[in-house]
């Protein structure tokens, strides 16, 4: 089968002003099949969010390839939503004028974007909120306005950089579970980033594991066979669960030791 | 609630109160008669000097009951707003060209600096030989005013786009020209408004510098005819008028604002259910 996304080789290496260099992802391959749901662990500083931005084509790699589905990429990865960590709603526009805005920028006719768009403010729970302004919205709110405004243009490929970090841990176990419930009823690819390894664990088909920055690259692949439906909350408790966390932490600990002692440095 | 609106009136009594104070001692101390004159020879000489306030509230009433200030003021009020709109039109659309093109921005950066940097009031003269005695100089003196303030804050607030909200609605599918409507304009006007109350304010500067320097009719012209004359309570009241009409374009300003700039967080502003 075709992967949804694959990332080839990819080596990203930034040059700063004054003429250093700072390789922040060295020789990266990751394949997403259609429909899976993957996540990508690591330390804080490991290029997670590099990776991420090379994917979706904001960011030009140093080396290596993209392909989507087959294709290789070149510009903006049309086929991909992508879920920023801080606030990227349009502040000028209201709640629902944002959920459209994708739709209004792909000239779709007006009044049929706005019935798809409040129905989907209705899906992340917000259906009397379409008029409010994204200042007038809490920071779980404003996650689920930005969720709509990716998911209405109906993505095969959504990127996700570390959504849920900024909300507290019940509204984020709220959105996780909401996840859950809208990708299973329309399965796309996933490419979840984030730093929290039992968030990673209970999401995903499959959870990668990068070494700490600098140069990072995936250490470790784990399948995750817990059953679904899953409730974040509640499969933590599982024994299954516990096994992986203690299976996939022992890859991870010594690359979070690693960065922990790089910033001490610093 | 109660107690702030009740202290709003208190405050607003106050003000009031202040003023009438303000005037009463104006009034005291240039009336001829009221005290023996203590800095003068002359008792007269401080009512010539500094006008009498019941005088110029006179001549104020005397303008407006008989209808003559109505042409002066709608030529000023007609070169403010012309200076304004144009001043604003000419700000937006080459703040948004510099701040969108480097190469552009590069190129003109030390003009645009010195233009900002000159006395601009001196190209009075000027545009009085260019454009005549007539509206079209004080229009043109004002925008001058109107469109630095205006440029700097748009080239500005382009420059200030999260790079989140541009990235976030490129992914979304937004074409530069989209881009531009839908992110930059946006993002500029919030500091073009926050500008406004400044270019208002200068484009009726304009206006009335441009009168005074040379014309035929406008409030400046009025006040300049006044002091040809020594006629200083025509030219207080002149003062007093132009005032009173900047402080209500300000309200008017203050008004659009509210209206236009909705999306934007007040501090302490409360959830609206």
């Amino acid at each position: 089968m075709v992967p949804a996304l694959a990332l080839e080789d990819i080596t990203v290496t930034f040059v700063s002003r004054d003429g250093g260099r700072y390789t922040a992802i060295k020789e990266t391959t990751l394949q997403v099949a259609p429909g899976e749901f993957v996540s990508v662990v690591g330390p804080t500083g490991c290029g997670k969010s590099t990776l991420l931005n090379v994917a979706v084509g904001l960011l030009q790699p140093s080396a290596g390839r993209i392909r989507v589905f087959g294709e290789s990429l070149a510009g903006l990865n049309r086929k991909a939503g992508y879920l920023f960590q801080t606030e990227a709603l349009l502040p000028w526009r209201t709640a629902l004028q944002n959920v459209t805005a994708g739709l209004e920028f792909r000239k779709t006719d007006a009044s049929q974007a706005l019935r798809q768009a409040e129905s989907w403010l209705q899906r992340v729970g917000l259906g009397g909120f379409g008029a409010r302004y994204p200042h007038q919205l809490s920071g779980g709110m404003r996650k689920r306005v930005a969720l709509a405004q990716t998911l209405i243009l109906d993505p095969e490929i959504i990127l996700m950089d570390e959504p849920f970090s900024a909300l507290d841990i019940q509204t984020r176990q709220l959105m996780e579970n909401e996840l859950l419930e809208l990708w299973s009823a329309n399965r796309k690819s996933v490419v979840f980033i984030t730093h929290d390894l039992e968030e990673a664990i209970s999401l995903s088909d499959r959870v990668v594991v990068l070494s700490a920055g600098p140069a990072s690259r995936p250490i470790g692949e784990y399948q995750i066979d817990l059953p679904r439906p899953r409730d974040v909350a509640e499969i933590r408790l599982t024994p299954r669960f516990i096994e992986l966390h203690g299976l996939i932490w022992r890859t991870m600990k010594s690359e979070v030791l690693k960065s922990y002692a790089q910033q001490q440095q610093q | 609630m109660r107690s702030s609106s009740s202290n709003k009136t208190a405050l607003r009594f106050w003000q009031v109160v202040l003023f009438i104070v303000l005037l009463a001692i104006w009034h005291v101390a240039t009336s001829p008669t009221l005290l023996p004159p203590v800095y003068f020879d002359n008792p007269h000489k401080a009512a010539f000097f500094f006008g009498e306030p019941l005088k110029v509230l006179a001549r104020t009433w005397e303008w407006f009951s008989s209808g003559t200030i109505y042409p002066h003021l709608w030529v000023t009020l007609l070169e403010t707003v012309l200076a304004f709109v144009i001043g604003t039109v000419l700000g937006l659309g080459m703040g948004l060209w510099l701040a969108l093109s480097p190469l552009a921005s590069a190129l003109l950066d030390p003009y645009i600096k010195a233009l900002n940097a000159m006395p601009r009031v001196i190209l009075a003269p000027i545009f009085a030989v260019w454009f005549g005695l007539d509206i079209a100089s004080k229009v043109a003196l004002g925008v001058t005013l109107v469109f630095f303030i205006v440029f700097f804050n748009v080239y500005q607030g382009v420059r200030e786009v999260s790079y989140t909200v541009l990235a976030n609605a490129r992914i979304l599918g937004a074409s530069e020209r989209q881009l531009l409507r839908h992110v930059y304009v946006p993002s500029a006007m919030s500091w073009v408004f926050a500008s406004l109350h400044n270019s208002v304010g200068l484009a009726f500067v304009g206006a009335v510098v441009g009168e005074y320097l040379g014309s035929s009719r406008g409030v400046g012209y009025l006040i300049l005819q006044a002091e040809g004359t020594f006629d200083i309570n025509s030219v207080f009241a002149g003062i007093a008028v132009l005032t009173a009409f900047a402080l209500l374009l300000d309200w008017a300003v203050s008004l659009a604002e509210r209206r236009l700039l909705v999306w934007q967080p007040r501090g302490g502003e409360t959830e609206k259910m």
